[in-house]
């Protein structure tokens, strides 16, 4: 079964979504700036990564629902789609319900249908690299020895916060 | 080199953070298989020769070749036919580093490259330097965690950019260990070890047993684990 985890970092020009899928898809760390139409001024979504941690890695933080909520809004609720992202796996396009600026839905309108074979180890889902950081925090490491990050965006905050949780 | 390398040091060694930083800039344009115009890219591609290189790929090579007989071939600075002597280049360059701290008077600091770490001293009064050991086979997950002072330890495996160690004897990927780690007091000899190691497989225990100063703990590919005689030694 797929599971998508999608992490949103936004701004008010508009959005940069990072995907990673779960488990024996590969994980693809995508950015799509997409445009919200007629949103216009819409603030942004959280700053950082919105998956909440987990530290089990059979655990999946957030599941979204499959296609589109535009018809199901309430009271004051828009929803802004996002541009169609291509990933080498397929194409991602996600959608966000706003309320009063703040995101408060999120649906996924396209994603690949590839089935992809396992990855090697080195290929990390945020949730995994999220779940490693708590467990070498918990152990009060002084750093970790033989694993390898290739989320180049999360090497840096990754071994920071084993530096500065020891 | 596409490492992080993190550094683990007191206040007062500012000044040689800075020149260890430059040491390893230095020998990621001189050593990077990444840029074609390091030296060791273009000694491989037969563009120059070994004189026209800096004498420290000379160095790194005769040490490259003396690891590999100490190992029956296992190590080689040609792993998969291509020149590439990154396997001894990066422990060296790291322990270099931290040379360069303890010269410049610190007696307690740690400088780690990618998960390869050299300890020197204490990690504060009365305290052990603590390393987690990635669970090659458990995704975000530590294996255990080995302690010491004034220590190296490296780990070869799966969990580093998947099966990329080649056993020099059959070509292909080695694939009986998911990792080994090995510890010793030297980074550069360690992390060579660990790479040998782990290309080794079964071999490796009998043979780090053999050496003296360096123990190994290895996870196998099917979660079985083995370690050497003196490996307790490190365990908390």
């Amino acid at each position: 079964m797929r599971r998508v985890i999608l992490s949103i970092v936004g701004t008010v020009a508009g959005l940069v979504a990072l995907l990673s899928f779960k488990s024996h898809l590969p994980s693809v760390p995508s950015a799509s700036a997409a445009t919200s139409g007629s949103a216009g001024t819409s603030s942004a979504g959280s700053p950082a990564s919105s998956a909440s941690a987990s530290s089990s890695s059979s655990t999946v933080p957030g599941e979204f629902p499959q296609g589109s909520l535009a018809g199901k809004l309430a009271a004051g609720e828009t929803a802004v789609n996002g541009d169609v992202a291509t990933t080498v796996y397929g194409p991602v396009q996600i959608q966000l319900i706003m309320s009063n600026r703040k995101i408060v839905k999120v649906a996924v309108l396209q994603q690949p249908q590839n089935t992809i074979r396992d990855i090697q180890i080195g290929e990390f889902a945020f949730p995994k690299l999220i779940s490693e950081t708590l467990t070498a925090q918990d152990a009060k490491v002084d750093a970790v020895s033989g694993a390898s990050y290739t989320s180049a965006g999360y090497i840096k905050s990754l071994q920071s916060a084993v530096d500065n949780g020891g | 080199m596409g490492t992080v390398v993190s550094f683990d040091v007191p206040a007062f060694t500012a000044d040689a953070l800075g020149r260890a930083v430059r040491w390893l800039h230095w020998v990621d344009a001189t050593f990077s298989t990444y840029r074609e115009d390091s030296d060791v890219s273009r000694y491989g591609r037969g563009a120059v020769s070994l004189a026209e290189c800096a004498p420290e790929l000379t160095v790194v090579l005769d040490a490259c070749r003396a690891v590999g007989a100490a190992s029956g071939g296992y190590f080689t600075a040609t792993p998969g036919g291509r020149f590439d002597p990154s396997g001894y280049v990066k422990g060296w360059a790291i322990e270099r580093a931290a040379a360069m701290l303890t010269a410049a008077g610190s007696a307690e600091h740690s400088v780690n490259g990618g998960g390869d770490v050299q300890c020197v001293g204490d990690r504060g009064p009365g305290q052990l330097w603590r390393i987690g050991i990635a669970d090659p086979l458990r995704s975000g997950t530590l294996a255990l965690v080995v302690t010491g002072r004034d220590f190296a330890v490296a780990t070869s495996g799966v969990a580093e950019r998947g099966s990329h160690i080649i056993d020099p004897h059959t070509g292909q990927p080695a694939t009986e260990l998911a990792s080994v780690t090995v510890v010793g007091s030297g980074l550069t000899l360690t992390d060579a070890y660990a790479t040998t190691a782990f290309a080794m497989g079964p071999a490796a225990r009998d043979w780090v047993e053999s050496l003296d100063g360096y123990e190994a703990f290895a996870i196998t590919a099917r979660g079985t684990y083995w370690q050497t005689s003196g490996f307790g030694a490190y365990l908390p």
